[in-house]
């Protein structure tokens, strides 16, 4: 077996590696390999994700959270079918993604110029989720402080949050600073939903809520014993990456 | 652009370069079979590190009492054995004692290799010479005191080593006495297949009957039905050995080594020979103990996790799926006395063997980032003491020992 | 600086399903292969790990196997008055990174075009006159459907895909598509066990007088072993197959089928994590010397060889034929130039029916586990009386039901809120879904070049996409959709959409990752860039394979079809090409 540089480059070396020139110097490069006579594998090589744990937020202000809290709790709000957004962790999952790769666009491509596009064009402005969330954030906060006898946007009662949520979907509001309401909204939306529907290790879907709301079992990985049971309810409970309550030992 | 064409040529020229020996033919003879005696005795195994020139020393070899490395035994004479005479050679394989007298460790196995043949001996001796000298210096002796005192083989000698050739049996078949020799001698499957006394040597009492070694455990290779390899057909001892797999299980770890480079490449009735001879070996209990109950706490999560991590390629029935993934049901790996390989296999993973009638090198993947000790401990409890398999539970507090 | 490496016999640029299959080809030939590949090596156990292969937001949203476009973008334009931007993310269709390539990430949708495709313009001008295409740029292939049978049999047999023949040997077969063409034999292996949403669409095609058959897929229905002599087992219909690599080896692509083998080779290596920059050519143009490429250190090598085959995902062959000079750049003002021409795409559009009593599991799934209908494919029914070429596969193949992504609502559902949720967990189960794959057809607007103003990471310049929509194929989609109106109301549902495809090729939403052309095969220099064995007419000693010598696309996924393209260059390379190296294998 011939494997030149052992080292396996991990996920995160590999997405770092796309600005190699300035990772030549730094301490873990990931090496170009040669690979001959061997099929490469090696012993507890794996990359899987980091659990996040809830404890203090690492991008957003405690203004912001709030009023991302009140915003999922919106979106997502909780009744008989499952617990809200907020408490289902979106907003712990969106602060964990706002300061990594998806929050600095790492992984796109980031270089000017920079022009307005047709729609069929697709997102063409400079700022970053993470930078979109600050402006945006304030921008809503100050929205409503003029509009809503000086509240911000938490403390709105809830039939006005969904008001002003509405208007910000069909563009009907102009934020200042140029926040584009319509877009904002959506970047909010789809975020609010993958952290709802992500696998609970991310940070939010609490105890699998929206997959147990549904009725889809998670990362299971094996379904031949149900594939010939048209139309008949799946029976057994959902499981995440950690795993599930009947993986735990009493 | 004649570069194709010519390296097409080329090719053709080196293949019949390789067999054309500058030798006499009976002496190219001796180098033949000196050359096989190499494969039966896997010395590349040990004496050849991954990427490097053939024999010219080894990975390091992590034993109870510290690390050894294989040396060079290239014929280069600052380096290796090139000084040596056959007659030290000789010494080295069938008394312990190297050039100078140093004593072996007998991490090399000559234990085993004391039971060769002059003849095979002299053959191998005449192969090695043949091989390509390479200049690399190999200080064989990592251990600490007071091991690294190569005196002190003398008194493990006397306590552990009895020389002498092997004898054959004159009650049994002459394929019987062919694979005992094989198995007990040049093969040195005792190295890693019988458990070991406190000083590391064979507990020849329980030869076969299972080992530890490097983070491994080498299953119970005996004809016992429940633990040992009583189960298989002699056809399918055969195949294991020539291919690395045989719808009971698949190789990986140290044995998948070992049929690459040793047991696939030995003759047709050479295996049959060591078929045979193990099947006729005993040892370890031979009834199963009850299994610990499906209802039982550990077993019922185990069942959990197994279903939710492992039946997608093991099979809900614990089936596997031939040359792909092996089964668990009826697997006396799966219910060897001892679960390091299994809890091995959990936690970091492993590729299985590839050989030309096993190709498709799949491997496990490591677990252990996502099992707690108490997990692992649970599934393999339960792929233990399910379909038929029984085996003592694992505890958790033995898991944390492999990670 | 560039470091000069030892030649090789031949340097393949991309280890995907292309690449591997040309590489193991050649080394059983004795040649000395090396393959540079830009992205990370991957196996199964340790890249497709069972306990997190099946992580939507890692590989289904964020796309973790995928190509970034931090490492390469590419910009897009619906037309020609218009300023080409940069795809700042991909979305419309996502190309691969690494080895294995897209084939790792996948659905398994495994056709074979028909002879009607490959020699389409003279079929199409035949049947319904030149009339009909006189709009369209269409091309015959060089090849026949007759030449090409047995390497998409070889191609199924490697990957051993699980189908139901159709037509075997002119005899028509129960249960299979009575369209194909014939073939030699059938599949490797019977069809997979069947979900229930393309049990019911089965039934109710069938009581529409339409043929119904199970979709070929390379999710395999049982354990097999391949030519090769390598093992792969049963799908489990884990529904993360598509964007997502296989954990149980169950999913046909380079590392399930050829790698174990093609690895152990002492004549085959792989430089991973190294891109190709160009392909070198010597001063005549005519002649390719090797390709330079760098390594994530930065550090630039020259790989000099006898050959050069460009193996990367089309439009990236595409991208570095015209960054090195091999053939002239198409020009749609003039209609001069080849590198670039007749890129087509596909025509796509769904509908879905909600039910209130049924429950579809649509977690149990597969990339490829599903029914399709062909009675309004390509040329398989009469266009006489209609105003387009082309048609459309209808298929009910429910891939997964991973819930960020698959969450229907009935119309008029808000997107969120309380009703929103109510609704969703109301039709997560019990909404079947179906959708039209339709052939996209050339015309002279629709191309590929260099985009004058966005760079690479090397200052490289982009691909630029100038694509909409032509309006023959919008006419094919929408004449597909009524059929599939027909097909909704037949479910009997408690009502259905039907989603229409329109002008605008929208660069967003995820649609297909079948972009074809760009370095077509064909019959005429002046009109191709390869010929019928994938050789370019410019540079004898460059061979170009994938779906960029596709000359249009039909309704049907591309991989079948460049898996037989690979084998059928890797056979021509061998048997012809080495007794006369250099030369083109067809006079010009």
């Amino acid at each position: 077996m011939e494997t030149h540089c052992l080292k396996r480059p991990t996920r995160r070396q590999f997405l770092s590696s796309v600005a190699f020139t300035i990772l030549a110097g730094s301490a873990a490069p990931v090496m170009a390999r040669s690979i001959s006579g061997s099929l490469p594998w090696e012993a507890r090589s794996a990359d899987p994700p980091v659990q996040v744990k809830p404890g203090g937020w690492l991008f957003f202000t405690p203004e912001e959270a709030q009023t991302m809290e009140a915003v999922a709790d919106r979106l997502v709000p909780a009744d008989d079918l499952s617990l809200g957004g907020k408490d289902a962790g979106c907003v712990l999952y969106l602060d964990r993604q706002l300061v990594g790769s998806y929050g600095t666009s790492s992984r796109l491509y980031t270089k000017g110029p920079f022009m307005p596009g047709l729609a069929t064009q697709g997102y063409q402005a400079p700022d970053t989720p993470a930078q979109r969330y600050r402006s945006g954030i304030a921008a809503l906060n100050a929205f409503t402080r003029e509009t809503k006898g000086g509240k911000r946007f938490a403390e709105l009662a809830p039939t006005d949050q969904d008001a002003v949520l509405k208007d910000l979907e069909a563009g009907k509001i102009t934020l200042p600073n140029k926040v584009d309401a319509k877009s904002f909204f959506n970047l909010m939306l789809a975020n609010v939903m993958e952290g709802f529907f992500a696998d609970p290790i991310y940070g939010g879907n609490k105890d699998m809520a929206s997959w147990k709301m549904l009725g889809f079992p998670g990362a299971r990985y094996d379904y031949r014993d149900h594939v010939s049971k048209h139309n008949q309810p799946y029976p057994l409970p959902p499981v995440s990456i950690a795993g599930s309550m009947e993986w735990m030992t009493r | 652009m004649s570069r194709i064409v010519f390296s097409l040529t080329l090719a053709a020229t080196t293949l019949s370069a390789g067999l054309a020996f500058a030798q006499a033919p009976d002496q190219a003879d001796e180098i033949i079979r000196g050359r096989y005696q190499a494969i039966l005795g896997d010395c590349a195994a040990c004496h050849t590190a991954p990427g490097a020139k053939p024999l010219s020393g080894g990975l390091p070899l992590e034993t109870p009492f510290g690390q050894i490395i294989p040396p060079n035994i290239t014929p280069d004479k600052a380096s290796g054995i090139g000084n040596w005479t056959e007659a030290d050679f000789r010494s080295a394989l069938k008394n312990g004692i190297g050039h100078d007298g140093k004593r072996l460790y007998p991490a090399m196995p000559y234990p085993a290799y004391t039971k060769m043949t002059d003849k095979d001996v002299g053959n191998l001796w005449s192969y090695l010479r043949t091989v390509d000298p390479v200049f690399n210096p190999v200080e064989s002796n990592q251990l600490p005191f007071p091991f690294n005192i190569r005196l002190s083989m003398m008194g493990w000698n006397m306590l552990n080593f009895t020389p002498g050739e092997f004898r054959p049996d004159p009650s049994k078949s002459a394929e019987w006495n062919r694979g005992a020799y094989i198995v007990q001698g040049p093969g040195h499957c005792g190295t890693c297949h019988s458990p070991k006394t406190a000083l590391g040597a064979d507990e020849t009492s329980e030869a076969l009957q299972g080992g530890s070694l490097q983070g491994w455990y080498a299953p119970n290779i005996t004809g016992n039905s429940y633990i040992g390899i009583g189960s298989w057909s002699e056809d399918e001892i055969v195949q294991y050995l020539k291919t690395g797999t045989n719808g009971h299980t698949i190789a990986s770890g140290p044995m998948a080594e070992a049929i690459q480079a040793s047991t696939s490449l030995m003759a047709d009735e050479d295996v049959k020979a060591i078929a045979t001879y193990l099947k006729s070996t005993e040892g370890g209990p031979a009834q199963k103990p009850q299994p610990i109950p499906a209802s039982d706490a550990r077993m019922k999560v185990g069942a959990a996790i197994y279903h939710d991590t492992c039946s997608a390629c093991h099979g809900g029935d614990g089936k596997g799926a031939s040359q792909l993934f092996p089964a668990l049901a009826g697997s006396s790996i799966v219910q060897q006395p001892s679960s390091e390989t299994l809890m091995r296999l959990v936690l970091q993973g492993s590729q299985a063997v590839h050989t030309p009638q096993a190709k498709t090198t799949p491997a496990m993947p490591s677990l252990g980032w996502r099992l707690s000790d108490e997990q692992v401990a649970a599934v393999l409890t339960y792929v233990r003491n399910s379909w038929g398999n029984a085996a003592p539970s694992v505890g958790a507090s033995d898991i944390g020992v492999q990670r | 600086m560039t470091t000069i490496l030892p030649r090789k016999d031949v340097v393949i640029v991309g280890l995907g399903w292309t690449g591997a299959i040309l590489a193991h080809e050649l080394t059983e030939g004795g040649l000395d292969v090396v393959a540079i590949e830009r992205g990370p090596w991957r196996d199964t156990a340790t890249d497709f790990n069972i306990g997190y292969a099946q992580d939507e937001l890692r590989y289904g949203i964020r796309r973790d196997l995928f190509l970034q476009p931090a490492v390469e973008a590419m910009t897009m334009r619906n037309s020609t008055s218009q300023t080409a931007l940069p795809m700042r993310d991909y979305g419309s269709f996502l190309p691969g990174n690494g080895v294995g390539g897209a084939g790792v990430h996948w659905n398994g949708h495994t056709w074979r075009f028909w002879d009607s495709d490959f020699q389409i313009a003279d079929h199409l001008r035949d049947r319904y006159g030149a009339g009909r295409i006189q709009d369209l740029q269409l091309q015959n292939w060089g090849v026949t459907g007759a030449e090409m049978e047995k390497s998409f049999d070889r191609f199924e047999y490697l990957a051993g895909i699980s189908g139901k023949a159709g037509n075997i040997s002119g005899q028509i077969q129960e249960g299979g598509n009575p369209f194909e063409d014939p073939r030699a034999r059938d599949y490797p292996l019977p069809p997979m066990q069947m979900t229930y949403a393309p049990t019911l669409f089965a039934e109710v095609t069938r009581s529409l007088n339409l043929h119904p058959f199970p979709t070929p897929s390379a999710n395999l229905s049982k354990d097999y072993i391949n030519p090769l002599g390598i093992a792969m087992g049963q799908c489990t219909m884990c529904g993360f197959c598509e964007r997502f690599g296989c954990a149980n080896y169950s999913k046909s692509s380079a590392q399930t089928t050829i790698l174990p083998v093609l690895m152990k080779k002492k004549n085959f290596e792989v430089r991973t994590d190294s891109e190709v920059l160009h392909v070198d050519l010597d001063a005549s143009k005519k002649h390719a010397r090797g390709v330079t490429y760098v390594n994530t250190s930065g550090e630039e090598f020259f790989q000099p060889a006898d050959m050069v085959l460009l193996c990367a995902y089309g439009l990236h062959n595409v991208r570095l034929m015209m960054l090195s000079g091999i053939g002239q750049i198409y020009d749609p003002n003039t209609g001069e130039g080849t590198i670039g021409r007749n890129y087509c795409y596909q025509t796509n559009a769904g509908a879905q029916v909600f039910f209130d009593d049924k429950n579809f599991n649509p977690f149990i799934a597969a990339g490829a586990l599903g029914q399709t209908v062909d009675d309004y494919n390509g040329d398989a029914f009469d266009h006489g009386p209609l105003d387009f070429v082309g048609g459309a596969g209808i298929n009910c193949i429910p891939s997964n039901g991973r819930p960020i992504q698959t969450r229907p609502t009935p119309p008029g559902t808000p997107r969120w809120g309380s009703d929103w949720k109510k609704a969703t967990v109301k039709s997560y189960k019990s909404t079947l879904g179906f959708s039209s794959q339709g052939s996209s057809y050339p015309t002279r607007g629709n191309y590929l070049d260099l985009d004058p103003t966005y760079t690479d990471r090397f200052g490289r310049p982009l691909l630029r996409f100038t694509f909409d929509f032509p309006d023959n194929d919008i006419r094919m989609s929408n004449w597909v959709s009524d059929r599939m109106e027909d097909i909704a109301k037949a479910f009997g549902g408690r009502q259905y959409t039907n989603t229409r495809r329109k002008k605008g090729w929208d660069s967003v939403p995820y649609q297909s990752t079948h972009n074809t052309g760009g370095a077509i095969m064909g019959t005429d220099p002046k009109t191709s860039a390869v010929n019928k064995y994938l050789q370019s007419w410019d540079v004898a000693n460059v061979f170009v394979i994938g779906a960029s010598a596709f000359a249009h696309n039909a309704g049907k996924n591309p991989t079948g079809t460049v898996g037989a393209l690979a084998f059928h260059a890797a056979d021509v390379i061998r048997q012809q090409y080495l007794r006369n190296p250099g030369q083109p294998l067809v006079s010009a």
